[in-house]
Formats: C-alpha cells, sequence, structure tokens
C-alpha cells in the first residue's frame, strides 16, 4: 500500500504522517510512506488545501488531520 | 505560480473556495466572472467544480476540508449547489444566485454592473458568516 502525505512540510503535515504511519503499522500493513511536497505534484491530485492523505492514488481527506482511529477506517476501505 | 491557482496549507488562517455555476447562459458567465473577481481580491480562491462533478477525489477532498464554500449559481436550477450535494458536501457553505439580484436570466448580458452587483452580494454574505 501506498501512502502519500501532500504538504510542504507544516507541522499537520508532520502530524498526519505521524498518524498515518502508526495507524498503518498497528494494522500490520504492508506499507510505505511517500512525502509530496511540490506544489505542482499536490495540485496534480486536485488538492488545494494541505495537509492531505492518500491512499494508493485516492485522496481520503484534505486540510485536516484525522486521529490515528479514523486513519484505521480509511486505510481498511 | 499564479497565486490563485495556489493551494493553501491549513496551518494559517481559514480556507474558502469560490464554486461557480459557470453555465452556458448569460447568468452562468455572470456567476463565473464575478466569482474570478472576487478572487482577485484574495478572500476566496477559485476552484473547480467540474472536478467534483468528475469524481475525483482530490477535488472532494478538498471541497470537504474548506473552512467555506462560496458557491455562486446563476439560477434557481442551483446546479452548483446541487452538484455539491450530490457527493455529500452540504455543510459551510455561503450561497447566492445571481438571479435572486434580480437579474434575468436571457436578458442580461454580462456586464461589468452585473457582475459588480454579483461580487458585492459575495462580500456581503462572507461578511456576515464571519
Amino acid at each position: 500500500m501506498l501512502i502519500q502525505i501532500l504538504g510542504t512540510g507544516c507541522p499537520k503535515c508532520h502530524k498526519l504522517e505521524e498518524n498515518a504511519r502508526q495507524a498503518a503499522t498497528e494494522m500490520n500493513l504492508d506499507f510505505q510512506i511517500e512525502k509530496v511536497k511540490e506544489l505542482q505534484q499536490i495540485m496534480a491530485f486536485g488538492v488545494m488545501i494541505t495537509p492531505a492523505l492518500v491512499v494508493d492514488g485516492v485522496v481520503k481527506v484534505a486540510g485536516k488531520v484525522p486521529g490515528v482511529e479514523d486513519i484505521k477506517k480509511m486505510l481498511a476501505k | 505560480m499564479d497565486q490563485k491557482k495556489s493551494c493553501g496549507c491549513a496551518c494559517g488562517g481559514t480556507v474558502s473556495l469560490l464554486l461557480p455555476c459557470s453555465g452556458a447562459a448569460d447568468t452562468g458567465e455572470i456567476a463565473d466572472r464575478a466569482a474570478r473577481k472576487f478572487a482577485e481580491g484574495g478572500c476566496a480562491a477559485m476552484f473547480c467544480l467540474a472536478g467534483i462533478g468528475a469524481n475525483i477525489s482530490g477535488f472532494i477532498a478538498s471541497a470537504k476540508g474548506a473552512d467555506r464554500l462560496l458557491v455562486v449559481d446563476g439560477c434557481n436550477l442551483d446546479c452548483a449547489k446541487k452538484t455539491l450535494a450530490e457527493k455529500g458536501i452540504t455543510e459551510n457553505i455561503i450561497h447566492v444566485r445571481v438571479t435572486d439580484l434580480g437579474i434575468v436570466k436571457g436578458k442580461s448580458p454580462a456586464t461589468a454592473e452585473r457582475v459588480d452587483a454579483v461580487v458585492a452580494e459575495l462580500g456581503k454574505k462572507l461578511t456576515a458568516s464571519l
């Protein structure tokens, strides 16, 4: 599973990455996390608000930092 | 990169997005031009309603994550508002309908005066929501 964190590196981006990593680890998923910081790449997803969480190419949330349990639900879908 | 097309970080301030219907009728053109003019003021950024209709996950997630959605419909068909509702986006919406301002669909070329009237209404409703 490819988990991408879209954002230019603000505190919320780091928190989202941390939560996503914890969620995927606790679910024992085979995953890799990639940070996408370039605005052009971010906008290619149609994302206008960061941070955003992308799972296997699908943007799950933008502009918010969900908690670990909420991210687990997103990773399970 | 053009500022109006840049994305906003949720770490700083509120994020308001403009979604005009941009329909084919004169009132749709007025909606589009008014939204673009309002965006020039820096209070909100233009956004792609078509991307939401096309079910592109990034557009839908961004609309759901915005603090405010300034939706501008040209007429009472309310295509922009209904397109959002189809994707479950019904909250944080400030809705302006061009024909509610006495502008008659099919009989109102997109003059600067009419565009400005819609811009003023957007400003009024946005201010009232603060």
